[in-house]
């Protein structure tokens, strides 16, 4: 019998698997992948308390949840190659031109 | 044990592990792949939770075309065989994960005092053969959320126009402009 605590458990750990990716690696790609990745276990939240609380207002918010997980890769992306582009490595540790 | 349990610890098993591989392998590739197998595991549970728009939705945008680009991006900059040096400040980051866990210990006491008024009953679980799950999102979509739905055109929109601003070559200036 599956109840909302193990949906909620499984999304709880993939948010953290990606706080830890943003967290600890230093590829800009990879940090975004798993920004992508927390926005989908509050996806996997929301549409397991829409079913759990019979009601379609969590299916509707994970569809703007989507919206603006396509807009910010998109502009996230965008940065990256610029980023790419003038320094030649996508390493976020060199991006340093406005550290103290 | 009935389908549903076997199905869920399946899926989502999978899930998980192809989660802990996107954040713990280190070529970007690896990483991309993984990151598709995942995003198809957890459209596998959205149609076990009974929400069949939203999985094949995530299907669409998220495995077919987030991914996509991000593909397109790292073989375009020729990502795939950069090797980053070991790092040496990565004890700071475990100084993150005691913060993490300290806000956790306190924010967990707080978490069951918010109780959302949603309004039970449109999900419409129990007209599940007549009505589908794409006809339920749509009622609620086109009439109450009407207006968050054009402000997120605008807002692709506004995405559009900065990702394509963001990486125009700029004329008229020397390479090094």
């Amino acid at each position: 019998m599956v109840t909302l605590q193990h949906y909620l458990f499984l999304s709880a750990a993939l948010f953290t698997l990606g706080v830890m990716g943003v967290m600890f690696r230093r590829n800009l790609i990879v940090i975004l992948m798993s920004l992508e990745l927390m926005l989908n276990a509050v996806n996997l939240t929301f549409i397991a308390l829409a079913r759990y609380m019979e009601s379609v207002e969590g299916q509707i918010i994970v569809l703007f949840v989507m919206v603006v997980a396509a807009a910010e890769v998109a502009v996230g992306l965008a940065i990256a190659v610029t980023i790419f582009r003038q320094k030649g490595s996508i390493d976020v540790d060199e991006v340093d031109l406005m550290r103290w | 044990m009935n389908m549903e349990s076997v199905f869920f610890y399946i899926i989502g098993a999978i899930t998980l592990a192809s989660a802990f591989c996107v954040v713990f392998l280190h070529r970007p590739i690896h990483n991309v792949l993984f990151m598709i197998l995942t995003m198809i595991g957890l459209a596998g549970l959205f149609i076990l939770l009974q929400a069949e728009f939203i999985a094949m939705v995530q299907l669409i945008v998220y495995a077919g075309a987030v991914m996509v680009l991000f593909l397109f991006v790292i073989m375009l900059l020729n990502l795939d065989d950069l090797r980053l040096p070991q790092d040496s400040r990565i004890v700071r980051r475990w100084v993150g994960v005691a913060g993490a866990l300290l806000l956790l210990l306190l924010v967990a006491p707080l978490l069951g005092a918010f109780v959302p008024r949603l309004r039970s009953g449109t999900l419409m679980l129990d007209k599940a053969r007549e009505v589908s799950n794409t006809e339920v999102v749509a009622r609620e979509l086109f009439t109450t959320y009407l207006l968050p739905f054009e402000i997120a055109s605008v807002l692709l929109l506004s995405a559009i126009i900065g990702a394509v601003v963001l990486v125009r070559k700029r004329s008229g200036k020397t390479a090094s402009g």
